[in-house]
């Protein structure tokens, strides 16, 4: 058992601006953990999350892997997101560079097919459109959840730039909900990137249906 | 934190800014220094992912002028510690860093770089 990651430090006031971790969150951990001796039999140098919210999956994936083996580099479009994120790597001795940006966009160029795990919980929750866009403006917590038509507009964007950050042996572990097409996604990500996927681990909490799914370049892994 | 590792990794994307959008230079930055365990390992698996110039450079910049301004062929312990201090313990906290091609300023405060863009400015 790998101890899910300490939070001690954050207050129910920091959870009123950044995602506290729920379902979702405890899913990709699971799926993690699941992967734990395959991700430590090639260990991976450069560790991406896209919004890392409160910080605790790159924790979580920071101690799986142990101290000074790999960059745990994070994105967030929410400024309270990141600072707790460098929080909670402090606090669960995990170095973790948060960065506030929109996806991966300042880090494209420089990490073209260099990411070794790519992890995004996205916001995955349908909305209109409009609900959208103006959460990834506000940089607030309804950005946590709000992802436009079948909730896939935020994830879709990034979808796109997952085969130029991806390194040879790169996976990616993606959260989705059962409305946002997980096959769909699948079969685009293969026929648009030649991106293979398998669902890791999937589980119904409440009203949803979440999966978490891995991509990974053909031939590397099972 | 901006470690220099990270500033080595950061482009500007302002749209249409393509070209010697790289590295950012840095502006009126206080420094922290923090020990990190020393992994020789990690610092040599990590020397293909830089760009040595940007980074001699970066450190220079910070006040560290310990590493040859071009990669060195070999690799000894001694220059694999000087790597591992400079990319991994010299923290930037406050500042900024500018696009040397379109000057866009993106703040580094708290440790935290804010790299977001307005609607207008991205590609
Ligand atoms: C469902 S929460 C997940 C938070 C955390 N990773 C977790 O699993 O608990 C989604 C996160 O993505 C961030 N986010 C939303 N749109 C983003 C974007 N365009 N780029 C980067 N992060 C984004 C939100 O601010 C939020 O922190
Ligand atoms: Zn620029």
């Amino acid at each position: 058992m790998i101890p899910t990651p300490d939070l001690s430090h954050l207050t129910q006031t920091d959870f009123v601006h950044v995602y506290e971790p729920a379902e979702d969150t405890f899913l990709l951990l699971d799926a993690l953990e699941q992967e734990a001796d395959e991700l430590k039999k090639h260990p991976p140098l450069i560790c991406l999350e896209i919004g890392s919210g409160s910080g605790c999956v790159s924790a979580f994936l920071g101690t799986i892997l142990g101290p000074s083996v790999a960059i745990h580099l994070s994105t967030d479009i929410n400024q309270h997101a990141s600072s707790c994120t460098l929080a909670t790597g402090r606090q669960n001795k995990i170095i973790i560079d948060p960065v506030t940006c929109s996806l991966a966009q300042p880090l494209l160029t420089r990490l073209t097919r260099s990411v070794d795990i790519l992890l995004f919980n996205p916001p995955y929750v349908p909305t209109d459109t409009e609900e959208a866009s103006i959460a990834q403006g506000g940089g607030g917590i309804a950005g946590a959840w709000a992802g436009g038509a079948s909730g896939m507009e935020i994830t879709d964007r990034f979808l796109k730039d997952v085969d130029g950050l991806l390194s040879d042996r790169g996976k990616l572990y993606l959260v989705a909900l059962k409305q946002n097409d997980v096959s769909g996604i699948c079969s685009r990500m293969l026929t648009e990137f030649n991106l293979q996927s398998k669902i890791v681990i999937q589980r119904r909490a409440g009203r949803e249906h979440l999966f978490i799914i891995r991509f990974s370049r053909p031939n590397r892994c099972s | 934190m901006v470690r220099l590792v990270t500033h080595n990794l950061l482009a500007c994307h302002v749209k249409g800014c393509t070209t010697n959008n790289f590295p950012l230079a840095f502006q009126d930055v206080q420094i922290e220094l923090q020990e990190a365990e020393f992994n020789p390992e990690f610092v040599k698996n990590l020397i293909p992912r830089l760009e040595w110039g940007a980074l001699a450079d970066a450190a220079k910049q910070v006040g560290d002028t310990s590493l040859p301004p071009e990669e060195p062929d070999m690799m000894d312990d001694d220059l694999l510690q000087k790597l591992h201090h400079v990319l991994l313990e010299i923290h930037v906290i406050e500042g900024a860093m500018v696009c040397p091609n379109c000057k866009h300023v993106y703040p580094i405060s708290n440790g935290i770089p804010n790299m977001l863009l307005a609607e207008h400015e991205i590609g």
